[in-house]
């Protein structure tokens, strides 16, 4: 316990864990980096909650940024409240919240004992995984506002969007599970009765004999009419699409060898291959279930609804009301909070706004608002209260416009994979050896022409070839996402191994999205003159000013009049009886000739300019190494940047010469600019972040949204890939390369037992016995080499 | 050969037990969180047993604290 605490350097916060040491707030014989992480403490503390400290260290998650008072009040209204509850009766609702802030036990226990908070919660449980937490509480005594205030309270704030609403319990489809396990469990009791045929049993025990064989056909029953229905199913679509995938060949091969087998034992002339049909299946479902692994806390499909907040504040005859997003009406006048996002486009009314549209347009700097301006919708306003009259609806408004827009575009052409292929030219060979067999023993021997017919059609089919593909893929996504990319199906390996173009997104994607790195060029500053400075940009909330205020280090009062600013140009003030200006160069200057750098900041003294402030994008950790490694591959790059190109040099020479970037790009442009990269034959991978990238990651194949967070929002995308994982992308897509090197590696191998087999079948003589020894040794075999080769390749690239 | 063909009724219903234990398992969604069981299960009656060795925890930790 004292390891954590001892270093001398640090003061950790007893809630939350940050280092506290410039301005800690000292409490109960404890250090709070905020009155926020205090707060929740005291909370507990009064509840005699503390075990929540001392089941993980610093469990807490910051809370610096305090909720707004009131944010809630939404969940008053009986509409808004009853589309979220999931059951209520006459004394209990049930309700569930999405917390994205769970991350450890802590959590777990605090979440658990909820009712040791409130009484009337009667019972709250946490999904970890989901990151969800189901309350029972007795709405007689306390409302889902007091919950969510609650929860809030002790620094689990609910995410509540508008997504949720009417949201129904997702049914997990489990059907596979069941048929896995009933196959599983008949295929083992087969494996079982066929035993004392396999080993010669006496012949004078023949009822034993037949009693056997008849509890074998009733095992196989539920096989072949229940589990098996998994493959008909897939079968059945993939013949109505006129294209034979792999499933078709098996499920002719499953009902060969079930007739075969139902024949044998009905007419006494054997014990029939129920062991291996059961078994077949049973494989091959295990390795579908591996292949389709969801990952439950994440989705791929995510649309602007769930961006959106639930409900908004709307101004009405001179008071403040909720009102959910679907019921803005033109005209409507609506209260937007700092840091609340713009539902719908509208005209600025009251207040000065300051917008964030990074997500929405990849804009880094945020946009500055006056009074009459259109606001558009999806930025988040970062400073006071504005209030906006709505002119066009959410549904109508520019942001879902683009969404609905991108999504109306045509479906991605859709690609076979290989091993359809492969099974098709398979099928052809078996069905040639199969018919010369055939007019051979028709020659020869006509009684042995259906046995040897059958017997080809179930050594034959490419089940080998199904679990090899399978089983290899569900090992690749495993890995993968150890290494947090997570991808939406198998599919997509397949397609990133093929892609030969990557384009980026900048904001947010190569960078952290905030301006982080300033670089003073100039006169060198004395400490007075930062000190000016310093008390001049702390007069202004805008995002550049605060961060030259963070440079200068100092925080100090003074006195400054004469104080002017004007939104997007610059400040200035007469501080210590000396005009200090920060701004743009023709704010400076009044020069409005030269054109504007959105990322330079001018420092003047007395209207003289005396320097510069360059802002630059934070790269993130080792991009420019992997930039520079992919280059070297020969992949072609691109940047789309909805930003402006004042970093344009600097990514020329990172990217090299040839490299095409692009910049102010609007959505549309974006996904413009991918569909000309693919019809110039280019396999393009997308790999951005923002609303903004939506029509380009949808329009690539392979569009991967980089997310900072599990329960960050991404857009609709192929796959989702944590942040600081980007610089693993080389590596990512040469295993997504090696894996159809395994699967095939894996199938060549397979062939040699299949011409064991078939060596068998042609001559006539396959016994059940054989088979029950072939099929699963070579399944088991294929599991194991594409197990240890997959495992082999993703160590080879150094991955987790 | 009765024995035998009992044995057999024996061991399919055996079997047919966990598949059905198997099955309801899944019913109930055992499967839908694999993380929160293994810790829940630590924190049954911690508070009360705890109490005392964790206050006395906690005043190591101030020592320390205020050392810094």
């Amino acid at each position: 316990m004292a390891k954590t605490t001892t270093s001398l350097t640090a003061v950790q916060c007893f809630h939350c864990g940050e280092d506290c040491n410039k301005d800690r707030i000292s409490a109960y014989e404890k250090n709070f980096c905020c009155s926020g992480c205090k707060m929740v403490f005291e909370i507990l503390d009064k509840s005699n909650l503390c075990d929540y400290y001392s089941i993980s260290k610093t469990p807490g998650t910051q809370q610096k940024n305090t909720i707004r008072e009131g944010k809630f009040s939404f969940l008053d209204d009986k509409k808004i409240a009853a589309s979220l509850t999931q059951f209520q009766n006459e004394n209990r609702t049930h309700i569930n919240f999405y917390l994205p802030q769970i991350h450890c036990s802590s959590c777990l226990w605090l979440l658990e004992n909820l009712h040791r908070l409130d009484n009337a919660i009667i019972s709250s449980k946490v999904n970890f995984e989901r990151k969800e937490v189901d309350i029972v509480f007795s709405h007689h005594q306390t409302s889902l506002r007091k919950i969510a205030e609650l929860l809030s309270g002790i620094g689990y704030e609910p995410y509540l969007s508008f997504n949720d609403m009417g949201k129904q319990m997702p049914k997990v489809n489990a059907s596979k599970i069941y048929k896995l396990g009933i196959a599983g469990f008949c295929f083992a009791n087969i494996m079982l009765m066929s035993f004392p045929e396999y080993f010669g049993i006496d012949t004078k025990e023949y009822s034993l004999l037949t009693t056997f064989r008849f509890a074998n056909l009733a095992l196989s029953l539920p096989v072949f009419f229940y589990s098996a229905t998994e493959f008909y199913v897939s079968a059945w679509k993939s013949i109505k699409h006129r294209f034979l995938n792999i499933d078709a060949p098996i499920v002719l091969a499953i009902w060969v060898t079930f007739g075969r087998s139902i024949y044998e034992v009905l007419s006494g002339t054997g014990g029939g291959y129920f062991d291996s049909m059961s078994g077949i299946v049973f494989f091959m479902l295990v390795g579908r279930v591996l292949q389709d692994t969801t990952y439950r806390q994440l989705s791929f499909e995510r649309d602007y609804t769930s961006y959106f907040p639930i409900a908004v504040t709307r101004v009405f005859e001179q008071k403040y009301e909720s009102i959910l997003l679907s019921e803005i009406k033109l005209d409507d006048t609506l209260l937007i909070h700092h840091e609340e996002l713009i539902p719908s486009d509208g005209i600025l009314t009251r207040g000065k706004a300051l917008i964030d549209y990074s997500f929405v347009t990849g804009e880094t700097a945020p946009v500055e608002k006056e009074m009459g301006e259109i606001v558009y919708a999806g930025g988040k306003q970062l400073g006071s209260n504005i209030e906006l009259l709505v002119i066009k609806e959410v549904a109508q408004s520019y942001l879902t416009k683009l969404w609905n827009k991108e999504n109306d575009k045509s479906e991605k052409n859709e690609t076979y994979s290989f091993v359809h292929l492969l099974s098709r030219y398979f099928t052809w060979i078996v069905f040639g050896i199969a018919f010369m067999a055939a007019a051979y023993w028709y020659v020869h021997d006509i009684s042995k022409v259906w046995n040897v017919i059958t017997s080809i059609l179930i050594i034959a089919c490419p089940c080998a070839l199904f679990l090899s593909n399978t089983f290899t893929n569900g090992n690749i996504l495993r890995r993968l996402s150890r290494n947090h990319l997570y991808l939406r199906n198998a599919e997509v390996i397949e397609r990133m191994a093929s892609i030969d173009c990557i384009v980026f997104d900048k904001t947010g994607t190569l960078t952290t999205g905030r301006f982080q790195q300033i670089v003073y060029e100039g006169e060198p500053l004395s400490v007075e003159q930062k000190n000016k400075l310093s008390v001049l940009a702390s007069q202004s909330v805008h995002p550049l000013s605060k961060a030259i205020v963070s440079w200068t280090g100092i925080q100090e009062r003074a006195k400054i009049s004469s104080y002017k600013e004007v939104a997007g140009y610059g400040i200035e003030g007469i501080v210590g009886s000396e005009l200090i200006s920060l701004g743009s160069y023709s704010f400076i200057t009044k020069d409005k000739s030269k054109r504007r750098e959105p990322s330079i900041v001018y420092v003047a003294i007395e209207e003289k300019i005396i320097g510069k402030f360059i802002f630059r994008n934070q790269y993130r950790e080792q991009v420019p190494t992997m930039l520079s490694q992919l280059g070297l591959e020969y992949y072609h790059m691109a940047v789309l940047s909805g930003d402006n190109d004042g970093e344009k040099n600097y990514l020329q020479t990172l990217m090299g010469s040839h490299t095409t970037l692009l910049f102010n790009q609007d959505p549309i442009d974006k996904l413009k600019a991918i569909k000309k990269l693919q019809e110039s034959g280019k396999k393009v991978m997308m790999i951005g972040d923002g609303l903004n990238d939506a029509g380009a990651l949808t329009q690539a194949d392979v569009g991967i949204a980089i997310s900072e967070t599990n329960h960050h929002f991404t857009p609709a995308s192929d796959g989702i890939l944590s942040a600081e994982e980007l610089p693993k992308l080389y590596r990512f897509i040469q295993l997504c390369k090696a894996n159809k090197k395994v699967v095939v590696t894996a199938f060549v191998i397979s062939i040699f037992y299949n011409i064991i087999g078939l060596s068998f079948a042609v001559s006539g003589s396959l016994s059940p016995i054989v088979a029950a020894i072939l099929m699963p040794s070579s399944s088991i075999s294929i599991v194991l080499i594409t197990f240890g080769l997959s495992n082999y390749c993703s160590n080879l690239y150094q991955l987790k | 050969m009765n024995v035998i063909i009992l044995l057999l009724i024996a061991s399919i219903s055996v079997a047919g037990l966990f598949l059905l234990a198997f099955i309801w398992s899944v019913k109930t969604g055992q499967y839908k969180d694999e993380v929160s069981p293994a810790i829940r299960i630590l924190f049954d009656d911690i508070p009360s047993i705890r109490k005392k060795p964790k206050s006395k925890d906690e005043t190591d930790t101030h020592i320390v604290k205020k050392n810094v």
